[in-house]
């Protein structure tokens, strides 16, 4: 089955009905208003043990409104664009703003901020959603997992998925935006054996553009080096060592510095970065950066869920904080403007002082190098940190053997003044881009600690 | 038939203009792909919330979701698709996206419909219509004023009320038709209480699949001071100790314990798969004798609670481990059929466009005999977890996480300082043969359980007695 789908042709339709969702709120009384409309078309393959497992179309059309009756807000969405649906979500938001209370914060962002120029991002690269294709692919991929190793005896499959979306942001102000995007993903879950027990990893693939994607073969290799890396792990004696994180076990961590620069958390006083605009927070060396307009990318956008324009910015500059992460509502309960951020940041890079990924292992010397994170143990308003772990020992600057069942702690506040050094290595898959951190010193808690 | 289903077919099928004899048809086109099992799903569900920041309501959302999903299986091939709009076309369309699967062709005959007898097991009334806008408000009023009337070091109090109701019917070619009306309620309370340098949040929430006026008078206020008591607990905590040690698990919300080693690993699709750390281990001793873990459906008005499962297969107290050894696993229909078992009525999906699998309802472990005092003081030294935020597995290891937010040291068989938030890790099936006491006082948590899998989320229960695990490894910083 093969469906040639382009869903910019749906631009003008969403862009239409954005209109007519906008047009209700006015006249039902809104004194102003705020519309998002989106429609999402995909396919997802997936295959496991060479067969085909699951075939998934997905075509979804949802809108959600915030209606403004004086300082007063109500939102309300769904996913039913029928006509009658409209009349009863716009009225349902605006009966929702008459019980609320008044908030001198609400309302739009100003309508000089709105983005007034919408540069062609490059985001838009439509393929076919052919089940054979993908299929092929997926097959690909996992059959070269089962080949790279012989302790590679299962899988959890292989899945290839390709998706168009559109959405399309307007308000009273007159402000209407709409931004095409595809994306493009292949991703390998495979199980390795041992004596000692069974291990899963994965790996992916994933980008705008189906022609930057990894070889099917290469996710499937990868996929595989990295399981069969797993097996007979063991655990390290409780105590304090270096810990050196993969680009993508540091990906969480930019996210926690963002989570507490966001305006959420400062004006609720729930950051364990509070009132730190202009501190020094982090090694001199480190810059967190925002450059939302990056063509090409997956995080890339030029106007915010405010439809205020994006701009490239650090938040953390040289170690200190420079701008917070901030909506036009965290803004005003700040007293500060609008950084463009409202619903998150868009392309985040984090910079310093950087290293060959084999200089790193050489400065860490003896420690842990950390590849994988589980659970939900990192305190925003403390910063204190206990994750559990799974990685390699490195002794030597080399690795030593594989370890899990294991946790890390630390507080971020530390953490972030003791990052030594970054890796040469980014993650360019995705929206937080983060290479290797080493970080000087976190307690490593395993088996019985070293006597 | 019980009143559910002709409920359930005014809600989602007279107002798109479909007729039973239309989704017949459908199921008859499904069936002609030669497919193993055709199903049609339709959902209608509304959820509105309520929000108070800075002591005031400031933000209410409503949202309507109806759509309708099909699947088609065919061996250990499925088929989906789906369409936000119940309508004709729409049904047309995703049968033949979903049949594509098989290359069969045809309509064929299917099994006649036979309704199911299940009594609902919960409540069935619309939370959203129950309550008056101004008596929603209130509720989060009060409880934001009782949290800043019981401590003056309480500097910000956030409240969300969350009510859905949600309408689901289900037909397959193998004759299931089932529905049902789920409501689900939750009042969440959170703080941050400051003192000197040191900040810390505290968090108290509940809900169930029933009304709110079933809560106590005293709820919002109830609620608020137990956030108010975490958060305090925790500005005098200490840093938490590092490294493995005997550890006491409170009654109730700590049951995430099992959810996470046990509960996961347990579901049909990963043992079926080879993929699980239990997998192929029936009839074996995978926890200490202590231990007698089910997950039940048909509890009482609970979160996880469910009439019929979202394939329309009634919901069952399911036997996981009795007395250590594992008794059967949690199934869907696709897995049941693969693995010669029977379905358990866990096949749960998120919503209309997501896929059902294998997922728990209500978790709990059997109350033992022992006195929770005598359970503390059994342990000479070591921690008491009283609190979690949420946990993790690695099914295929049996490597799991959860993380505590409120727990204290046990020093000399006593409950002494409160330590700092930390991780807990351990391996599923090895922890389970360390629990050595399990006390009298099962409790089940108070209903603010999300599980997630594969990207969807569903509501769920947990529960437990108290219990003493002999070595599990802290994640502190103090070694």
């Amino acid at each position: 089955m093969r469906q040639d789908v382009d869903i910019r042709q749906q631009e003008g339709e969403l862009t239409g009905l954005a209109e007519a969702i906008l047009r209700q709120a006015k006249r039902l009384g809104a004194a102003a208003a705020e519309v998002s409309v989106s429609e999402d078309i995909g396919l997802t393959v997936k295959v496991r043990k060479g067969e085909l497992e699951t075939l998934a179309f997905n075509a979804d059309r949802s809108f959600g409104i915030a209606v403004y009756d004086g300082q007063r807000k109500g939102s309300a969405s769904t996913s039913d664009s029928s006509e009658g649906a409209i009349e009863e979500t716009v009225a349902r938001a605006l009966g929702i703003a008459r019980h609320t209370q008044d908030d001198p914060c609400h309302g739009l962002a100003d309508a000089d901020l709105m983005a007034a120029h919408l540069p062609d991002l490059d985001l838009f690269h439509p393929a076919p959603l052919d089940t054979e294709a993908a299929l092929a692919a997926a097959q690909a991929c996992e059959a070269q997992g089962f080949a790279t190793d012989q302790r590679i005896v299962n899988s959890e499959g292989a899945e290839a998925a390709r998706s168009q979306s559109c959405v399309v942001y307007g308000n009273s102000h007159g402000f209407m935006g709409a931004a095409s995007t595809t994306s493009h993903s292949l991703s390998c879950v495979l199980i390795a054996e041992d004596s000692n027990g069974m291990q899963r990893d994965y790996w992916y693939t994933a980008h705008r553009n189906p022609g930057a994607l990894e070889a099917p073969e290469a996710v499937g290799r990868t996929a595989a080096e990295r399981t069969a890396a797993r097996l007979s792990p063991r655990k390290v004696a409780t105590g304090s060592y270096p810990v050196l994180f993969s680009p993508q076990a540091a990906r969480s961590l930019a996210g926690h510095v963002i989570g507490a620069l966001s305006g959420g958390a400062q004006y609720r006083k729930a950051s364990f970065l509070l009132d730190a605009l202009d501190a020094e927070v982090a090694s001199p060396h480190l810059h967190l950066v925002e450059q939302p307009r990056l063509p090409g990318r997956l995080g890339s956008a030029s106007f915010d869920g405010d439809g205020v324009a994006t701009a490239e910015k650090a938040f953390i500059d040289a170690g200190v904080v420079r701008s917070y992460v901030l909506s036009a509502y965290s803004g005003r309960r700040l007293g500060l403007p609008t950084t463009g951020n409202a619903g998150g940041v868009h392309n985040l890079l984090l910079k310093g002082r950087t290293k060959a990924f084999k200089a790193l292992l050489n400065d860490m010397d003896r420690g842990l190098y950390v590849t994988d994170l589980m659970g939900t143990g990192v305190n925003g308003v403390t910063g204190d940190y206990s994750q559990g772990a799974a990685g390699f020992w490195v002794e030597g600057g080399e690795f030593a053997y594989p370890v899990d069942e294991i946790t890390i702690a630390s507080n971020l506040k530390d953490m972030l003044r003791q990052v030594a050094a970054v890796g040469d290595d980014p993650d360019q898959r995705g929206n937080i881009i983060t290479p290797s951190v080493l970080i000087e010193t976190m307690t490593v808690a395993g088996g019985a600690a070293a006597t | 038939m019980t009143p559910l289903i002709p409920e359930a077919e005014r809600t989602l099928l007279e107002p798109a203009g479909l007729s039973r004899q239309d989704a017949e048809r459908a199921l008859g086109r499904l069936a002609g792909a030669g497919a193993d099992l055709g199903e049609l799903f339709l959902q209608h569900r509304i959820a509105e919330s309520w929000a108070l920041e800075d002591g005031i309501v400031k933000e209410g959302s409503f949202n309507l979701d109806r759509g309708l999903g099909v699947r088609a299986l065919s061996g250990e091939k499925t088929g989906a698709a789906y369409a936000e709009d119940i309508r004709p076309e729409g049904l047309a369309n995703a049968v033949e996206a979903a049949r594509s699967i098989t290359r069969a062709g045809g309509e064929q005959q299917v099994r006649a419909l036979a309704p199911t007898d299940a009594s609902p097991v919960h409540d069935q009334g619309n939370p959203i219509a129950a309550l008056g806008e101004q008596d929603k408000v209130a509720l989060l009023e009060r409880a934001d004023q009782a949290a800043r009337r019981i401590d003056n070091r309480v500097q910000e109090v956030n409240v969300r009320l969350s009510l859905n109701f949600e309408t689901m019917l289900v037909m397959a070619t193998d004759g299931a038709w089932a529905a049902e009306a789920r409501p689900l309620v939750r009042l969440d309370v959170s703080v941050i209480v400051a003192e000197g340098q040191r900040r810390e949040r505290g968090f108290a929430g509940a809900g169930g699949r029933r009304p709110l006026s079933s809560f106590s008078h005293e709820w919002p206020e109830d609620l608020a001071k137990e956030a108010v008591r975490c958060a305090l607990v925790n500005l005098d905590a200490v840093d938490a100790p590092a490294g493995p040690m005997p550890v006491v698990l409170a009654p109730g919300w700590p049951g995430v314990l099992l959810h996470e080693a046990v509960g996961h690993g347990l579901e049909g699709d990963f043992n079926r798969k080879g993929s699980s750390a239990f997998a192929n281990r029936i009839g074996e001793q995978v926890a200490s004798a202590h231990c007698t873990v089910i997950d039940d459906g048909t509890l009482p008005d609970r979160r996880g609670s469910l009439t019929v499962d979202d394939e329309g297969t009634p919901t069952e107290p399911t036997v996981l481990i009795e007395n250590g050894i594992l008794k059967g696993y949690m199934q869907d229909k696709l897995n049941a059929r693969l693995m010669g078992a029977a379905a358990t009525g866990n096949g749960r999906r998120q919503s209309y466009a997501h896929q059902p699998m294998p997922r728990m309802t209500n978790t709990f472990m059997q109350p033992g005999s022992a006195d929770p005092a005598e359970i503390i003081a059994a342990c000479p030294k070591g921690v008491y977890a009283v609190n979690f935020g949420g946990g993790q597995v690695d099914i295929t290891s049996g490597r799991f996480v959860f993380s505590a937010t409120e727990a204290y040291l046990i020093e000399n068989g006593k409950v002494t300082r409160p330590i700092r938030g930390a991780t807990l890790i351990g391996n599923g099936p090895e922890v389970m043969t360390r629990v050595s006491m399990v006390g009298n006082d099962l409790s089940l948590d108070p209903g603010v359980g999300v599980c997630g899998k594969e990207g969807q989320s569903v509501p769920v229960g947990v529960g437990q007695p108290t219990l003493l695990v002999d070595e599990i490894t802290i994640g502190g910083t103090a070694t």
